[in-house]
């Protein structure tokens, strides 16, 4: 434990750093495109990157969590959400604000406050991935969950419901005969 | 594995999610970098677990409930806007001034019989 050095990674360091350039890429590809649907499918690249370090930091679980999820369902959803709003396919100038100088300001600024603090903090912590692989795997994650996150877990499908009879709500098309302003409760009262 | 690789590599997509909620017009790429916003914070938490390693396996489970929120914020986010696009026809978040109900505009005589609160009188 005592050999570590920046000048011999380890082999899941290099992997890390790779999948992670590839991450970075992409997702810089997400915010900068002009082409909508191809900033999407370029999202599906960054979500499979981070599914992959995910792996790499021992949470395989969550990573292929990550991969279900946002890989298959979250983009499915985002390109179903850019057809049903006729958006344009091809390339189009008006996707970006005009002054785009301030939102740019803002990301450097971040970034540097951000990994500055990060570095000065953590400069000399070394961590072992594999360590974390017991409760990465399906049944330690699945035990910590039950033993000790029940009550936040039933919650969160409270609040999925939630969302799930929101959107329904939302995007229910409003019938001819109902008035304007009317909701569904008071029409009965 | 040295602690900075995860965590500057959540800090700089965190960046990247910040620019693009900021720089977007079109509400669908807004939403996309905001998924964006939600994996760095959710790489850091992944990344924490490793290295804290706490019995709860706070990290981890956080993640999960995340990834639950992130679903359910995407789902409704994107009725929002598809309900905003029945109505006015775009999702350009630039043109999107008033996101009131259209209501019909007051004369300057019916605005003065109007009270502090802005109640007709």
């Amino acid at each position: 434990m005592a050999t570590h050095s920046y000048l011999s990674p380890t082999g899941v360091e290099i992997a890390f750093v790779l999948v992670g350039l590839v991450v970075l890429g992409s997702g810089l590809l997400v915010v900068t495109l002009k082409n909508l649907v191809h900033a999407a499918l370029w999202l599906i690249v960054c979500m499979g990157g981070i599914g992959i370090e995910y792996l790499l930091l021992g949470a395989e679980m969550v990573a292929w969590i990550q991969v279900l999820i946002y890989g298959g369902a979250v983009i499915v959803l985002f390109l179903f959400g850019l057809m049903l709003t006729k958006a344009p396919i091809g390339r189009t100038e008006e996707l970006d604000v005009a002054h785009r100088w301030p939102a740019v300001l803002v990301g450097l600024g971040a970034a540097g406050t951000l990994v500055t603090v990060t570095v000065q903090a953590y400069q000399h912590t070394w961590f072992e991935p594999r360590d974390a692989l017991a409760l990465g795997s399906s049944e330690g994650l699945g035990t910590a969950l039950f033993h000790y996150w029940v009550l936040p877990f039933e919650a969160l499908s409270v609040l999925l419901l939630a969302a799930l009879v929101g959107a329904i709500a939302l995007s229910r098309a409003r019938r001819e005969d109902d008035g304007p302003d009317e909701l569904p409760g008071e029409a009965q009262a | 594995m040295h602690a900075l690789y995860p965590l500057i590599l959540g800090a700089l997509l965190f960046s990247l999610g910040l620019y693009g909620v900021l720089a977007r017009r079109s509400a669908i790429a807004v939403l996309m970098a905001l998924e964006l916003l939600l994996n760095a914070v959710t790489l850091n938490l992944v990344a924490y677990g490793s290295i804290l390693r706490d019995r709860y396996g706070t990290g981890q489970v956080f993640t999960l409930f995340i990834i639950t929120v992130a679903a359910a914020e995407t789902g409704l986010g994107l009725a929002i806007v598809l309900l905003l696009y029945r109505q006015r026809a775009t999702a350009d978040l630039g043109v999107q001034r008033e996101l009131a109900e259209p209501v019909e505009s007051f004369g300057a005589d019916e605005l003065a019989a109007t009270d502090d609160y802005g109640v007709l009188r």
